[in-house]
């Protein structure tokens, strides 16, 4: 899959491997050992952090599961 | 106006499968309106849950009726945001995903909620809930509503004009009186322009008000 940032994609995929390994053979599992991708992750988000700014996707300032805050008990 | 979903739906895997799968299911032959996906945060809680944002790119595919109603530059693709939670000591996934473009005139939230299915613990089951919203039926008739009073304060002032110019040719030089009356129609015609734009412009404040109060 690509990334939003055209030059992103393959630092993307680097990380996904990674990240995709420790999430079904350590996370999941309950092995609490740590975040082996974090280096991958750090070269990946600077690279997709720019594109989001250059191409004004307006991410900013959005709380996390932030509208979900207002949802009728369900 | 908001629209409500509420579906419960079963996958044959186990939840652990589905939550490796949820990664990786772009693309995928039923994904061609996904264009890109980027993780924009990720963290493991000091609970040992696992908190992400992916963000997305999807084709804006709207009907072809409703082109006259949104503008001829509106965006091709849309952007949606999906924030989710993974728990693997209570085998759940939490999501709530929603737009950050488009959203005034169309509003799309979706809440889920995956985990083991009850029935059969092989399986995982999926709630989910959506809230539908569009503040586009009220804009519209806003729109109208101004458009109308426009067009009728335009008939007013061409009327107007005509008994001046044609009083001119039949008496000479305007007399100030015609001068004076054609300034009151004038100003007259003004406020009811203004009048209809506020009315318009309620209109479309009730609107979006109804929308916000849901």
């Amino acid at each position: 899959m690509n990334s939003v940032g055209e030059g992103c994609t393959e630092l993307k995929r680097e990380y996904d491997q990674c990240f995709n390994r420790w999430f079904a053979e350590k996370f999941l599992k309950g092995d609490r050992s740590g975040d082996p991708c974090i280096e991958m992750f750090k070269n990946y988000q600077q690279c997709v952090q720019k594109a989001i700014k250059d191409k004004d996707i307006p991410i900013e300032g959005v709380e996390f599961m932030g509208p979900n805050k207002e949802k009728p008990g369900s | 106006m908001v629209k409500y979903f509420l579906g419960l739906s079963v996958l044959k895997s186990s939840w652990d499968q589905v939550f490796v799968a949820f990664w990786q299911r772009y693309p995928n032959p039923y994904s061609k309106h996904v264009l890109t996906e980027d993780i924009l945060f990720r963290e493991v809680t000091p609970d040992n849950r696992l908190i992400s944002r992916r963000l997305l790119t999807k084709t804006n595919r709207a009907p072809r009726w409703t082109e006259k109603y949104l503008p001829s530059n509106m965006a091709r693709s849309a952007y949606v945001i999906e924030d989710s939670i993974v728990d693997p000591q209570s085998r759940t996934l939490t999501t709530f995903t929603w737009n950050i473009s488009h959203a005034r005139y169309m509003a799309v939230e979706e809440s889920c909620v995956y985990g083991v299915n009850p029935d059969n613990n092989s399986w995982t089951e999926i709630k989910r809930e959506a809230w539908i919203s569009s503040n586009l039926f009220g804009l519209s008739r806003a729109l109208q509503e101004f458009g109308l009073a426009r067009f009728k304060s335009s008939v007013t002032k061409t009327m107007k004009g005509f008994e001046f110019i044609l009083a001119k040719m039949q008496g000479g030089t305007p007399s100030r009186t015609l001068a004076e009356t054609a300034k009151e129609a004038t100003d007259k015609v003004k406020e009811t322009a203004v009048a209809a734009t506020e009315k318009a412009k309620d209109l479309a404040s009730q609107a979006q008000k109804k929308q916000q109060y849901v």
